[in-house]
């Protein structure tokens, strides 16, 4: 039978995976408002610009260890560059709309988004294997694991921390909360809630980003895997609670710990675990675990 | 206050979709029916939305609408009947199984709102499309073909097959329509608007949100499972992907696509949503998704009320 | 506002018409050399696209091309069939079986196809079936592997050329049992789809006949595209299983070689593939050395060395730069059955261009050759084709991946006689009796 500390470790992995791609979703959420539906496109945009970068980072024979900052790197591509066309040259002229609108508007990117990134990189499937073997293996428990997934783990709690710090200790990150809460009121107060916007969308798409391109070295990066990612970390985000951190986090944490168990132990149940578990969390939290009260307008 | 023409044009539309039906050809007679069996899961949507809410899961509905009276045969090897191969009696069967679903289901549902609302609704489409997947004695992801031999117990010729779910699918369809239309205009019906403004001075008046709720969500329900039943008759072949977000997805697609302005915007919406995905299939099969996700985009932009504004002011916005 | 409104009214009715125009039957050319309209679906977009529909793709072209150029080796070299020109339509195969079934009514009663070739996935070759036969239009499935088609019911103007997937699974119990006599316990990783779950429990049924008292260790059933199998791996490593059987293609094959083999995975068991042939074409040494490969047939690296493989290999590696893998035979496969079944009825009805009926009738019960050998249509009465296949282990050869240890099961050996199910013939221990 399976040791415990093998679900846990299991579970503790893929928690994280999921923890970095729900963050980039829940943040757009909670100050924007949307549910970005095209954010699994732009999970598969970080895994292939990371294949790509890696693939002729080998072939040129640079230092192996040098890919792994490849991997920030693209990232911050993606982010920096799709982020801001898709915010400025699209969502900026429809957010009075109404939220389903816009959650369509997003439907729509990621449409888009799919043949595009088919028409760059083709349907062949994309392999980028190198740095996942590159820093050996590590026994925890009976079993052996990657050092790279133990990478994984850290960079997701070093992700979550420095969001968290910039959230509530910068200037910057404290405008981002109150608009959060209330946005009228703060552009009232004056802050630019344009920019805000522009700058959580570039955060998120790069968050989005930096899941695939972290899961890159792991997977064949294959057309069609942003949309698996999308429900997965919708649900998170929606058990989590819309908009909170924390929320993001215990969300994973929850539906990670859950599959490694089903995986271990009952494998038949595997398949829909995670709907199970979203519905039990929002009968008994109909909000999410971690959902901010909100004033009701009469 | 004038007379309401309503049921007349129905009236009219159903004669010429009944006469032009024996014009056009049978392939358009198949994507007809797909519109139509369709079109009645975006009205169900069409009554919710007018309530504020968005359910994506609606695939749950379809999909049960479309297993529902199979399955009952299959799981205990009853011989086919009435229930199963009927043209007529199918779909309905499968209508009223979704209704009693959505009625155990809709005490809870109804209490949600917003993006809960829709994020249980899927997780409960979720939940089927699991279950049925791991039932191999309904063929688990490969599913099954069902076949129809008789139209409300009538037995239908041999090649007359096709017209017969058509004629089906319009009568079925114009009746939903007449429902709605009645519906929509009576008191309750007219509540729905009013939750998705203010729920809280609709109950300081008197009326519970929660029933009304509950009730459009089961009328909902009941559109979705007799559409299911219609383009499961169609297609010939049912498999657990109706059941899948993608799916109702799409139906949350055509409705935006189509509006909520009238009763028939749906049904518009949905024939051209399936025309665009014909076409972009034929014409440009490495790309289709790009088209679909441009059309939809220049449809948000430029008409913001859906398809049907296309036709002028007629109809107050929802 | 009124201008706005005529213009759009203008515009929408345009646009209608032009569809509808669109939708219109195109001319029909002259009669004796008219072309072969083929309507061709296959996989072009999503998961399945690159490592089954686009090679299938590429192989339907590769055939169409030299056969209408008459550069096929014997028997194959009259110009199109018997003649005529092939013209290829393509389809996506993907968005779903509501959508294939509409696609196949358009093909033919908008298009006109004069036969339709295809079809990857089981779901869309069931429901696509009962629409062949209700439309009296030939149609031949190249690939899907569910044995439900002509078990469940019989066809007329059905055909599949290529032998279904009961055979790639019982020829991989036998291929294991033979290679490791102690084996005691095997485990599996299959797709939680129709496809994972039946190769599985023909695996499981097959194994527990061929070695009794073996123990299952695991059955680990992740979803269709999960792409992430740390907790499964670490299932399978702790099961202890000698030999773990996986059907997973594509994206999911890869990744569970790419996160399994640094885990030390596939030096713990043995892992058998029974679709791993196009994962060998594209991931090559990595796949680690020890692992069993099946190709769904005798094709590709299993694929006899005769005049038909040499010409197809040749004229695919020219035109892609890579190996054509098993999709690309299987339908080469069906492409040159239809020829021979074409060319057939037009000699008995005396070199004119044979009717569709005539066609049919040929092809019934037909024994051709193809790439990967012969092929006889003998199941399904007349309608199924069977073939042996083979498997066996991959090992890195002078820094090229190669296959050896292959051994070869003829059909008689893997495939259930005409009229038995699948099930019941592996649970009744495999008898041929008839």
């Amino acid at each position: 039978m399976a040791s415990l500390v093998s679900v846990l470790i299991d579970g503790i992995i893929y928690s994280s995976y999921l923890f970095i791609i729900a963050l980039g979703l829940t943040l757009i959420y909670g100050v924007m408002k949307i549910l970005n539906m095209a954010h699994g496109s732009l999970y598969a945009l970080g895994a292939y610009v990371a294949a790509t970068l890696i693939g002729a980072w080998f072939n040129a024979g640079l230092n192996p260890y040098g890919s792994l900052a490849l991997l920030a790197l693209s990232a911050l591509l993606v982010g920096v560059i799709a982020g801001p066309i898709i915010e400025r040259g699209l969502l900026r002229f429809m957010y009075g709309k109404d939220e389903i609108v816009l959650i369509l508007v997003t439907y729509s990117i990621f449409l888009i988004l799919e043949d595009v990134i088919k028409l760059i990189w083709g349907v062949e499937s994309y392999t980028a294997f190198q740095p996942y073997g590159l820093l050996g293996n590590i026994d925890i428990g009976a079993l052996p694991y990657t050092v790279y997934d133990a990478l994984l783990v850290v960079v997701a709690v070093l992700v979550g921390v420095a969001v968290t710090f910039v959230l509530t200790r910068t200037r910057q990150g404290k405008l981002l909360v109150a608009v959060i809460h209330d946005r009228e009121i703060s552009a009232a107060m004056g802050i630019n809630v344009g920019r805000v916007y522009f700058i959580t969308f570039t955060i998120g798409t790069m968050l989005a980003a930096l899941g695939g391109a972290l899961i890159a070295p792991k997977v064949s990066v294959v057309p069609a895997m942003g949309v698996e990612v999308i429900v997965l970390a919708f649900a998170v985000v929606v058990i989590g609670g819309l908009g909170s951190l924390p929320g993001a986090a215990l969300g994973a944490l929850i539906v990670g710990l859950v599959r490694s168990a089903a995986v271990h132990y009952l494998p038949e149940v595997e398949l829909f675990s995670i709907y199970l578990v979203m519905a039990l969390v929002l009968i008994v939290r109909p909000k999410g675990l971690f959902s901010a009260a909100e004033a009701r307008k009469i | 206050m004038k007379a309401d023409r309503t049921p007349l044009w129905l009236g009219i539309g159903l004669a010429v979709f009944l006469g032009g039906g024996w014009l056009i050809p049978a392939w358009a007679q198949s994507l007809a029916i797909l519109a139509l069996g369709k079109g009645l899961v975006v009205l169900g949507l069409l009554l919710l939305m007018r309530c504020g809410l968005v359910s994506f899961g609606q695939g749950l509905y379809y999909c049960l609408g479309a297993y529902a009276a199979v399955s009952i045969s299959k799981i205990f090897n009853l011989p086919p009947s009435l229930l199963t191969s009927d043209a007529v009696v199918m779909p309905l069967a499968g209508g009223i199984v979704a209704g009693a679903v959505a009625f155990v289901l809709g005490f809870l549902l109804a209490n949600y709102r917003s993006i809960f609302f829709a994020m249980l609704s899927l997780a409960f489409s979720m939940i089927l499309y699991g279950l049925l997947i791991k039932m191999s004695v309904l063929g688990s992801s490969d599913g099954f073909n069902i076949t129809y031999g008789t139209a409300a117990g009538i037995r239908l010729a041999p090649g007359a097959h096709l017209f017969a779910l058509y004629a089906v699918s319009v009568a079925m369809v114009f009746a939903a329509l007449l429902g709605a239309h009645r519906f929509l205009s009576s008191h309750t019906g007219r509540l729905g608007p009013a939750i998705r403004d203010n729920e809280l001075r609709v109950e300081y008046m008197g009326a519970s949100v929660r029933n009304v709720v509950h009730l459009n969500y089961v009328a909902a329900a009941v559109l979705s499972g007799v559409g299911g039943g219609l383009v499961a008759l169609s297609i010939g072949h049912i498999d657990p992907d109706l059941a899948y977000w993608t799916t109702s997805g799409e139906f949350v697609f055509v409705a935006i696509l189509s509006g909520t302005t009238n009763v028939a915007a749906p049904f518009l919406g949905s024939l051209i949503f399936e025309w665009i995905k014909s076409v972009a299939y034929q014409y440009t099969p490495y790309t289709w998704q790009l088209v679909l996700g441009v059309a939809l985009l220049l449809v948000i932009m430029f008409l913001p009320a859906g398809l049907w504004s296309l036709f002028g002011r007629r109809g107050k916005g929802a | 506002m009124n201008m706005r409104r005529k213009l759009v009214t203008v515009a929408t009715a345009s646009a209608l018409a032009l569809g509808l125009a669109a939708f219109a039957a195109p001319a029909s050319a002259q009669e004796k050399e008219k072309p072969i309209r083929i309507g061709v679906v296959t996989f072009l977009s999503g998961a399945a696209a690159g490592p089954f529909g686009v090679p299938a793709r590429n192989g339907a072209e590769v055939a169409a091309e030299a056969l209408n150029g008459g550069k096929v080796p014997a028997p194959y070299t009259a110009a199109g069939l018997g003649g005529a020109p092939i013209e290829l339509l393509f389809v996506d195969e993907a968005g779903g079986t509501t959508k294939q079934v509409n696609e196949f009514r358009n093909l033919v009663q908008r298009d006109n196809v004069d036969l339709v070739i295809g079809y990857i996935s089981s779901g869309d070759c069931l429901a696509v079936a009962p629409v062949a036969e209700e439309l009296k239009r030939l149609t031949v499935f190249f690939d899907c592997g569910t044995p439900r088609i002509f078990e469940d019911a019989s066809y007329k103007y059905l055909f599949r050329t290529g032998a279904t997937a009961t055979m790639d699974n019982t020829a991989a119990a036998l291929y294991v049992t033979e290679m490791k006599p102690a084996l005691k316990k095997f485990a599996g990783i299959n797709q939680n789809y129709a496809w994972g779950q039946d190769s599985w429990n023909d695996f499981e049924a097959a194994m527990k006949v061929l070695k009794p008292g073996v123990d299952m260790g695991t059955s680990q059933m992740p979803k269709l595209l999960a792409g992430q199998y740390g907790a499964e791996i670490s299932a399978l490593l702790t099961s202890g299983a000698d030999v773990v059987h996986s059907s997973f293609w594509g994206g999911d094959a890869e990744a569970l070689i790419l996160q399994g083999a640094p885990r030390g995975l596939f030096k713990k068991s043995t892992i058998v593939m029974t679709a791993g042939e196009p994962t060998l074409v594209r991931l090559g040494t990595q796949v680690p050395e020890g692992t069993v490969i099946g190709a769904r047939g005798p094709f590709n690296m299993f694929a006899p060395d005769n005049e038909l493989n040499r010409w197809f290999r040749k004229a695919y590696e020219d035109r892609y730069a890579v190996v054509p893998s098993y999709p690309a035979y299987k339908m080469v496969q069906a492409i040159l059955g239809v020829k021979a079944a074409w060319e057939k009825a037009q000699a008995a009805n005396g070199g004119k261009r044979p009717s569709q009926d005539q066609v049919i009738a040929a092809f019934e019960n037909l024994s051709f050759e193809g790439p990967g050998g012969k092929v006889d249509m003998a199941l399904g009465k007349g309608h199924q084709a069977v073939q042996g296949t083979a498997y066996g282990i991959t090992k890195n050869v002078g820094g090229k991946v190669t296959v050896v240890n292959v051994k070869r099961y003829p059909a008689s050996r893997v495939t259930p006689p005409d009229g038995v199910k699948s099930e019941e013939w592996i649970k009744s221990g495999f008898k041929t009796a008839k």
